[in-house]
Protein backbone atom coordinates (compact mmCIF):
# COMPACT_ATOMS: atom_id res chain seq x y z
CA UNK A 1 0.00 0.00 0.00
CA UNK A 2 2.79 2.24 0.57
CA UNK A 3 4.67 1.56 -2.20
CA UNK A 4 1.38 2.22 -4.34
CA UNK A 5 0.76 5.50 -2.68
CA UNK A 6 4.40 6.40 -3.44
CA UNK A 7 4.03 5.27 -7.27
CA UNK A 8 1.08 7.41 -7.73
CA UNK A 9 2.30 10.36 -5.75
CA UNK A 10 5.44 10.24 -7.37
CA UNK A 11 3.33 9.73 -11.25
CA UNK A 12 0.67 12.40 -10.47
CA UNK A 13 0.97 14.57 -7.08
CA UNK A 14 4.57 15.44 -7.59
CA UNK A 15 4.88 15.29 -10.98
CA UNK A 16 8.47 15.56 -12.28
CA UNK A 17 7.83 18.10 -15.10
CA UNK A 18 4.66 19.99 -13.71
CA UNK A 19 5.54 20.30 -9.68
CA UNK A 20 9.13 20.44 -10.02
CA UNK A 21 10.08 21.43 -13.95
CA UNK A 22 12.54 18.64 -14.06
CA UNK A 23 13.78 17.35 -17.86
CA UNK A 24 12.11 20.58 -19.24
CA UNK A 25 14.32 20.96 -21.57
CA UNK A 26 14.07 17.57 -23.45
CA UNK A 27 10.16 18.43 -22.82
CA UNK A 28 10.10 21.44 -24.69
CA UNK A 29 12.37 20.45 -27.51
CA UNK A 30 10.60 16.90 -28.17
CA UNK A 31 7.47 17.41 -27.79
CA UNK A 32 6.52 18.60 -31.39
CA UNK A 33 4.71 15.14 -32.37
CA UNK A 34 2.97 13.27 -30.43
CA UNK A 35 4.85 9.81 -31.72
CA UNK A 36 8.50 10.75 -30.57
CA UNK A 37 7.05 12.51 -27.64
CA UNK A 38 6.08 8.79 -26.92
CA UNK A 39 9.62 7.29 -27.83
CA UNK A 40 11.26 9.95 -25.66
CA UNK A 41 8.88 9.07 -22.89
CA UNK A 42 9.01 5.27 -22.49
CA UNK A 43 12.85 5.38 -22.51
CA UNK A 44 12.55 7.96 -20.16
CA UNK A 45 10.41 5.53 -17.97
CA UNK A 46 12.65 2.35 -18.63
CA UNK A 47 15.97 5.17 -17.52
CA UNK A 48 14.69 6.40 -14.60
CA UNK A 49 13.14 2.74 -13.35
CA UNK A 50 16.81 1.06 -13.58
CA UNK A 51 19.22 4.14 -12.56
CA UNK A 52 17.11 5.08 -8.97
CA UNK A 53 17.04 1.61 -7.76
CA UNK A 54 21.23 1.14 -9.10
CA UNK A 55 21.86 4.67 -7.60
CA UNK A 56 20.45 3.32 -4.31
CA UNK A 57 22.30 0.11 -4.36
CA UNK A 58 25.67 2.43 -4.57
CA UNK A 59 24.13 5.52 -2.16
CA UNK A 60 24.13 2.49 0.63
CA UNK A 61 26.30 -0.36 -0.23
CA UNK A 62 29.39 2.07 -1.39
CA UNK A 63 29.36 5.66 -0.43
CA UNK A 64 27.64 5.40 2.94
CA UNK A 65 29.50 5.82 6.13
CA UNK A 66 28.58 1.78 7.02
CA UNK A 67 28.88 0.97 3.65
CA UNK A 68 31.77 -1.93 1.89
CA UNK A 69 34.39 1.29 2.48
CA UNK A 70 33.04 2.26 6.23
CA UNK A 71 33.95 6.26 5.48
CA UNK A 72 31.55 8.76 4.11
CA UNK A 73 32.21 8.87 0.55
CA UNK A 74 28.75 10.59 -0.22
CA UNK A 75 30.68 13.77 -1.68
CA UNK A 76 31.16 11.57 -4.26
CA UNK A 77 27.58 11.57 -5.24
CA UNK A 78 27.28 13.57 -7.99
CA UNK A 79 30.36 11.96 -10.00
CA UNK A 80 28.80 8.34 -9.29
CA UNK A 81 25.45 9.04 -10.15
CA UNK A 82 26.16 10.85 -13.03
CA UNK A 83 28.54 7.49 -14.27
CA UNK A 84 25.97 5.44 -13.76
CA UNK A 85 23.22 7.03 -15.84
CA UNK A 86 25.84 7.73 -18.18
CA UNK A 87 26.90 4.04 -18.51
CA UNK A 88 22.97 2.63 -18.36
CA UNK A 89 22.06 5.22 -21.19
CA UNK A 90 24.65 4.40 -23.27
CA UNK A 91 23.61 0.63 -22.40
CA UNK A 92 19.90 0.91 -23.28
CA UNK A 93 21.30 2.35 -26.23
CA UNK A 94 23.29 -0.41 -27.28
CA UNK A 95 20.37 -2.92 -26.20
CA UNK A 96 17.64 -1.20 -28.46
CA UNK A 97 19.77 -0.75 -31.09
CA UNK A 98 20.87 -4.42 -31.71
CA UNK A 99 16.84 -5.94 -30.29
CA UNK A 100 14.45 -3.29 -32.33
CA UNK A 101 17.09 -1.16 -35.30
CA UNK A 102 13.19 0.62 -36.08
CA UNK A 103 13.25 2.14 -32.91
CA UNK A 104 16.72 2.74 -32.88
CA UNK A 105 16.50 5.17 -35.54
CA UNK A 106 13.11 6.85 -34.59
CA UNK A 107 14.59 7.83 -31.32
CA UNK A 108 17.86 8.90 -32.93
CA UNK A 109 19.80 11.30 -30.92
CA UNK A 110 17.35 12.10 -27.85
CA UNK A 111 18.26 8.92 -26.64
CA UNK A 112 22.17 9.93 -25.89
CA UNK A 113 20.49 13.60 -24.33
CA UNK A 114 18.66 11.27 -21.32
CA UNK A 115 22.22 11.49 -19.85
CA UNK A 116 21.57 15.06 -19.61
CA UNK A 117 17.96 15.13 -18.93
CA UNK A 118 17.44 16.51 -14.95
CA UNK A 119 14.76 14.37 -14.39
CA UNK A 120 17.01 11.46 -14.61
CA UNK A 121 19.80 12.93 -11.96
CA UNK A 122 16.67 14.19 -10.40
CA UNK A 123 15.29 11.05 -9.46
CA UNK A 124 18.23 9.98 -7.92
CA UNK A 125 18.87 13.36 -5.98
CA UNK A 126 15.37 13.01 -4.50
CA UNK A 127 15.18 9.50 -3.76
CA UNK A 128 18.93 10.27 -1.31
CA UNK A 129 17.02 13.44 -0.05
CA UNK A 130 13.62 11.61 0.89
CA UNK A 131 15.68 8.75 2.17
CA UNK A 132 13.45 5.90 0.43
CA UNK A 133 14.64 2.08 0.64
CA UNK A 134 14.94 -0.24 -2.07
CA UNK A 135 11.59 -1.19 -2.69
CA UNK A 136 10.44 2.34 -2.23
CA UNK A 137 12.84 3.48 -4.66
CA UNK A 138 12.12 1.43 -7.58
CA UNK A 139 8.37 2.56 -7.22
CA UNK A 140 9.47 6.11 -7.26
CA UNK A 141 11.93 5.77 -10.43
CA UNK A 142 8.93 3.99 -12.48
CA UNK A 143 6.46 6.26 -10.94
CA UNK A 144 8.27 9.55 -11.93
CA UNK A 145 9.19 7.81 -15.09
CA UNK A 146 4.98 7.06 -15.70
CA UNK A 147 4.36 10.95 -14.64
CA UNK A 148 7.26 12.20 -16.98
CA UNK A 149 5.89 10.10 -19.85
CA UNK A 150 2.10 11.17 -19.12
CA UNK A 151 3.36 14.99 -19.70
CA UNK A 152 5.07 15.10 -22.55
CA UNK A 153 2.45 13.15 -24.03
CA UNK A 154 -0.56 15.37 -22.98
CA UNK A 155 2.12 17.96 -23.97
CA UNK A 156 2.93 17.35 -27.27
CA UNK A 157 -0.93 16.06 -28.16
CA UNK A 158 -2.10 20.35 -27.37
CA UNK A 159 1.24 22.00 -28.89
CA UNK A 160 -0.35 19.77 -32.37
CA UNK A 161 -3.48 21.36 -31.82
CA UNK A 162 -1.88 24.50 -31.03
CA UNK A 163 -0.43 25.02 -34.33
CA UNK A 164 -3.78 25.60 -35.78
CA UNK A 165 -4.44 28.32 -33.53
CA UNK A 166 -4.19 31.99 -33.83
CA UNK A 167 -1.54 32.68 -31.28
CA UNK A 168 -0.12 36.44 -31.29
CA UNK A 169 3.36 36.56 -33.35
CA UNK A 170 5.78 37.40 -30.28
CA UNK A 171 4.21 34.71 -27.99
CA UNK A 172 4.17 32.07 -30.76
CA UNK A 173 6.66 28.45 -30.24
CA UNK A 174 7.88 28.94 -26.46
CA UNK A 175 6.27 31.70 -24.92
CA UNK A 176 2.82 29.79 -25.34
CA UNK A 177 4.58 26.53 -24.63
CA UNK A 178 5.66 27.77 -21.08
CA UNK A 179 2.42 29.12 -20.46
CA UNK A 180 0.46 26.00 -21.76
CA UNK A 181 3.18 24.18 -19.11
CA UNK A 182 2.14 26.45 -16.85
CA UNK A 183 -1.57 25.55 -17.09
CA UNK A 184 -0.72 21.92 -16.97
CA UNK A 185 1.06 22.18 -13.88
CA UNK A 186 -2.39 24.28 -12.02
CA UNK A 187 -4.55 21.69 -13.49
CA UNK A 188 -2.05 18.45 -11.98
CA UNK A 189 -2.20 20.28 -8.56
CA UNK A 190 -6.02 19.63 -8.29
CA UNK A 191 -4.61 16.28 -7.66
CA UNK A 192 -2.40 17.26 -4.36
CA UNK A 193 -4.46 16.08 -1.20
CA UNK A 194 -5.17 12.51 -2.99
CA UNK B 1 55.97 50.72 -43.37
CA UNK B 2 55.98 47.78 -41.23
CA UNK B 3 53.32 45.49 -41.01
CA UNK B 4 53.34 44.08 -37.33
CA UNK B 5 50.62 42.05 -36.16
CA UNK B 6 48.45 43.79 -33.96
CA UNK B 7 47.88 42.72 -30.35
CA UNK B 8 44.30 41.45 -30.03
CA UNK B 9 43.12 43.54 -26.95
CA UNK B 10 42.04 41.77 -23.15
CA UNK B 11 38.86 43.09 -23.19
CA UNK B 12 38.38 44.79 -26.77
CA UNK B 13 34.68 44.89 -27.89
CA UNK B 14 34.63 41.52 -29.17
CA UNK B 15 34.45 39.84 -25.80
CA UNK B 16 32.09 42.76 -24.70
CA UNK B 17 30.00 41.11 -26.85
CA UNK B 18 30.56 37.58 -25.38
CA UNK B 19 29.67 39.03 -22.05
CA UNK B 20 26.30 41.30 -23.00
CA UNK B 21 24.67 38.67 -26.01
CA UNK B 22 23.77 35.84 -23.76
CA UNK B 23 22.16 38.75 -21.09
CA UNK B 24 19.98 39.95 -23.56
CA UNK B 25 19.52 38.67 -27.30
CA UNK B 26 20.77 35.28 -27.11
CA UNK B 27 19.87 34.84 -23.51
CA UNK B 28 20.19 31.24 -22.34
CA UNK B 29 16.77 30.90 -21.08
CA UNK B 30 14.31 32.69 -22.85
CA UNK B 31 16.23 32.62 -26.51
CA UNK B 32 17.86 28.99 -26.26
CA UNK B 33 15.48 27.49 -24.03
CA UNK B 34 18.71 26.20 -21.85
CA UNK B 35 18.80 25.66 -18.24
CA UNK B 36 15.28 25.73 -17.46
CA UNK B 37 14.87 22.49 -15.64
CA UNK B 38 16.89 23.37 -12.20
CA UNK B 39 15.98 27.13 -12.56
CA UNK B 40 12.21 27.76 -11.64
CA UNK B 41 11.66 25.32 -8.66
CA UNK B 42 14.13 27.91 -6.48
CA UNK B 43 12.85 31.54 -7.85
CA UNK B 44 10.25 31.30 -4.78
CA UNK B 45 12.55 33.47 -3.05
CA UNK B 46 15.10 36.34 -3.92
CA UNK B 47 17.75 34.97 -2.13
CA UNK B 48 17.60 31.29 -3.32
CA UNK B 49 17.49 32.37 -6.67
CA UNK B 50 20.72 34.74 -6.10
CA UNK B 51 22.56 31.83 -4.47
CA UNK B 52 21.68 30.00 -7.64
CA UNK B 53 22.45 32.32 -9.87
CA UNK B 54 26.29 32.61 -8.36
CA UNK B 55 26.72 29.07 -7.87
CA UNK B 56 25.64 28.89 -12.30
CA UNK B 57 27.97 31.28 -12.94
CA UNK B 58 30.63 29.96 -11.12
CA UNK B 59 30.33 26.48 -12.39
CA UNK B 60 29.85 27.82 -16.35
CA UNK B 61 32.67 30.00 -16.02
CA UNK B 62 35.09 27.53 -14.56
CA UNK B 63 34.10 24.59 -16.40
CA UNK B 64 34.30 26.48 -20.01
CA UNK B 65 37.90 28.07 -18.97
CA UNK B 66 39.18 24.39 -17.76
CA UNK B 67 37.70 22.75 -20.65
CA UNK B 68 39.89 24.86 -23.07
CA UNK B 69 42.90 24.95 -21.08
CA UNK B 70 42.03 21.04 -21.94
CA UNK B 71 40.56 20.94 -25.03
CA UNK B 72 43.63 19.46 -27.32
CA UNK B 73 44.53 16.65 -25.24
CA UNK B 74 40.40 15.06 -25.19
CA UNK B 75 39.81 12.35 -27.47
CA UNK B 76 36.80 13.21 -29.12
CA UNK B 77 35.32 10.39 -28.58
CA UNK B 78 35.56 10.08 -24.56
CA UNK B 79 34.77 14.51 -24.80
CA UNK B 80 31.30 14.42 -22.97
CA UNK B 81 31.99 11.70 -19.99
CA UNK B 82 35.49 14.09 -19.34
CA UNK B 83 32.86 17.29 -19.75
CA UNK B 84 30.75 15.63 -16.90
CA UNK B 85 33.97 15.04 -14.65
CA UNK B 86 34.56 18.41 -15.30
CA UNK B 87 31.18 20.02 -14.32
CA UNK B 88 30.70 17.26 -11.37
CA UNK B 89 33.70 18.54 -9.57
CA UNK B 90 32.91 21.96 -9.79
CA UNK B 91 29.08 21.23 -8.55
CA UNK B 92 30.79 18.82 -6.04
CA UNK B 93 33.12 22.23 -4.79
CA UNK B 94 30.12 24.44 -4.96
CA UNK B 95 27.70 21.97 -2.86
CA UNK B 96 30.62 21.44 -0.04
CA UNK B 97 31.63 25.29 0.53
CA UNK B 98 27.60 26.03 0.43
CA UNK B 99 26.88 23.40 3.07
CA UNK B 100 30.03 24.15 5.15
CA UNK B 101 28.64 28.29 5.08
CA UNK B 102 24.82 28.26 5.28
CA UNK B 103 23.82 24.98 5.84
CA UNK B 104 19.75 26.03 6.17
CA UNK B 105 19.86 27.37 2.64
CA UNK B 106 22.01 24.13 1.46
CA UNK B 107 19.25 21.86 2.84
CA UNK B 108 16.88 23.76 0.24
CA UNK B 109 18.99 23.73 -2.68
CA UNK B 110 21.31 20.83 -2.26
CA UNK B 111 18.95 18.26 -4.63
CA UNK B 112 19.33 21.64 -7.12
CA UNK B 113 22.48 22.56 -6.94
CA UNK B 114 23.61 19.33 -8.17
CA UNK B 115 20.88 19.07 -10.98
CA UNK B 116 23.49 21.98 -12.28
CA UNK B 117 25.12 18.89 -13.83
CA UNK B 118 22.84 18.26 -15.87
CA UNK B 119 22.03 22.17 -16.58
CA UNK B 120 22.06 22.39 -20.23
CA UNK B 121 24.09 25.55 -20.32
CA UNK B 122 26.76 24.42 -18.94
CA UNK B 123 26.99 21.75 -21.41
CA UNK B 124 26.03 23.29 -24.08
CA UNK B 125 28.55 26.35 -23.69
CA UNK B 126 31.11 23.37 -23.11
CA UNK B 127 30.39 21.85 -26.40
CA UNK B 128 29.15 24.35 -28.20
CA UNK B 129 32.10 27.39 -27.18
CA UNK B 130 34.98 26.07 -24.85
CA UNK B 131 35.62 23.13 -27.22
CA UNK B 132 36.66 25.81 -29.90
CA UNK B 133 38.01 29.20 -28.65
CA UNK B 134 40.74 30.51 -25.93
CA UNK B 135 40.49 29.89 -22.44
CA UNK B 136 40.25 34.04 -21.71
CA UNK B 137 37.37 33.93 -24.27
CA UNK B 138 35.56 30.88 -23.19
CA UNK B 139 35.84 32.68 -19.28
CA UNK B 140 33.79 35.29 -20.62
CA UNK B 141 31.50 33.32 -22.02
CA UNK B 142 31.04 31.44 -18.92
CA UNK B 143 29.87 34.55 -17.11
CA UNK B 144 27.93 36.01 -19.40
CA UNK B 145 25.53 32.98 -19.72
CA UNK B 146 25.62 32.57 -16.23
CA UNK B 147 24.52 36.17 -15.69
CA UNK B 148 22.14 35.55 -18.85
CA UNK B 149 20.58 32.79 -16.84
CA UNK B 150 20.67 34.70 -13.18
CA UNK B 151 19.39 37.90 -14.74
CA UNK B 152 15.89 35.79 -15.74
CA UNK B 153 16.12 33.53 -12.42
CA UNK B 154 16.08 37.17 -10.18
CA UNK B 155 13.59 38.76 -12.32
CA UNK B 156 11.34 36.08 -11.40
CA UNK B 157 12.71 35.41 -7.89
CA UNK B 158 11.50 39.07 -6.98
CA UNK B 159 8.06 39.27 -8.82
CA UNK B 160 7.21 35.99 -7.07
CA UNK B 161 8.33 36.87 -3.31
CA UNK B 162 7.49 40.84 -3.91
CA UNK B 163 3.57 40.11 -4.97
CA UNK B 164 3.42 36.14 -3.64
CA UNK B 165 5.17 36.47 -0.13
CA UNK B 166 5.06 40.54 0.24
CA UNK B 167 9.31 40.62 1.19
CA UNK B 168 12.14 40.71 -0.54
CA UNK B 169 15.36 38.80 0.31
CA UNK B 170 13.52 37.08 2.74
CA UNK B 171 16.02 34.37 4.93
CA UNK B 172 19.08 36.90 4.07
CA UNK B 173 20.58 39.27 6.46
CA UNK B 174 18.79 42.23 4.89
CA UNK B 175 15.24 40.74 5.30
CA UNK B 176 12.69 42.83 4.07
CA UNK B 177 8.53 43.51 4.69
CA UNK B 178 7.15 45.27 1.88
CA UNK B 179 4.00 45.20 1.23
CA UNK B 180 0.97 42.39 2.52
CA UNK B 181 -0.87 40.71 5.13
CA UNK B 182 -1.26 36.94 4.99
CA UNK B 183 -4.03 35.18 4.01
CA UNK B 184 -4.61 31.66 4.92
CA UNK B 185 -4.90 30.00 1.21
CA UNK B 186 -0.99 29.41 1.75
CA UNK B 187 1.00 29.09 4.67
CA UNK B 188 3.83 31.34 4.56
CA UNK B 189 7.24 30.67 5.47
CA UNK B 190 7.46 34.36 6.95
CA UNK B 191 4.87 35.92 8.65
CA UNK B 192 4.58 39.19 6.91
CA UNK B 193 1.98 40.98 8.90
CA UNK B 194 3.63 43.89 9.99
CA UNK B 195 4.47 45.18 6.20
CA UNK B 196 4.13 48.80 5.67
CA UNK B 197 1.10 48.29 3.03
CA UNK B 198 -1.01 45.84 4.69
CA UNK B 199 -4.15 46.90 2.34
CA UNK B 200 -2.38 44.32 -0.21
CA UNK B 201 -3.15 40.56 0.28
CA UNK B 202 -0.65 38.18 -1.03
CA UNK B 203 -1.46 36.43 -4.30
CA UNK B 204 -1.50 32.60 -3.58
CA UNK B 205 -0.89 32.23 -7.11
CA UNK B 206 2.58 33.64 -7.14
CA UNK B 207 3.73 31.52 -3.86
CA UNK B 208 3.32 28.15 -6.38
CA UNK B 209 6.21 26.84 -8.50
CA UNK B 210 3.67 27.13 -11.45
CA UNK B 211 3.66 31.10 -11.56
CA UNK B 212 7.24 31.03 -12.87
CA UNK B 213 6.46 29.39 -15.97
CA UNK B 214 3.67 31.95 -16.64
CA UNK B 215 6.25 34.41 -15.66
CA UNK B 216 8.87 33.63 -17.76
CA UNK B 217 6.10 33.02 -21.15
CA UNK B 218 5.54 36.88 -20.39
CA UNK B 219 8.94 37.52 -20.16
CA UNK B 220 9.64 35.66 -23.31
CA UNK B 221 6.30 37.46 -25.24
CA UNK B 222 7.51 41.47 -23.92
CA UNK B 223 11.56 40.05 -25.33
CA UNK B 224 10.39 39.32 -28.73
CA UNK B 225 7.83 42.20 -29.62
CA UNK B 226 10.44 44.55 -28.79
CA UNK B 227 12.80 42.17 -30.96
CA UNK B 228 11.36 40.84 -33.81
CA UNK B 229 14.28 38.86 -34.85
CA UNK B 230 13.95 36.59 -32.47
CA UNK B 231 10.08 36.14 -33.38
CA UNK B 232 9.44 32.16 -34.01
CA UNK B 233 8.22 32.14 -37.75
CA UNK B 234 7.03 28.18 -37.40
Amino acid sequence: MELFNIFIKSAFVENMVLAYFLGMCSFLAVSKTVKTAIGLGLAVIFVLGITVPINWLINHYLLSANGLFHMDLTFLRFIIFIAVIASMVQLVEMVVEKVSPALYNSLGIFLPLITVNCAIMGGSLFMVSREYNLPESVAYGLGGGLGWFLAIVAFAAIREKMAYSNVPAPLRGLGIAFILTGLMGLAFMSLAGI
Amino acid sequence: MTTKKEKTPLFGPKEKRLLWDPINDNNPVTVQVLGVCSALAVTSLVYKSVVMAIAVIFVVAFSNLITSLVRNYIPSQVRMIAQLVIIATLVTIVELVLKANNYAIWKELSVFIGLIITNCIVMGRLEAFAMSNSPWRSFLDGIGNGLGYGVILIIVGVVRELFGKGTLFAGSPIQLNIIGKSNDLVKYWIDTSGGAMSWYTNNGLLALPVSSLFLIGIIIWVQRSRNKKLVDIS
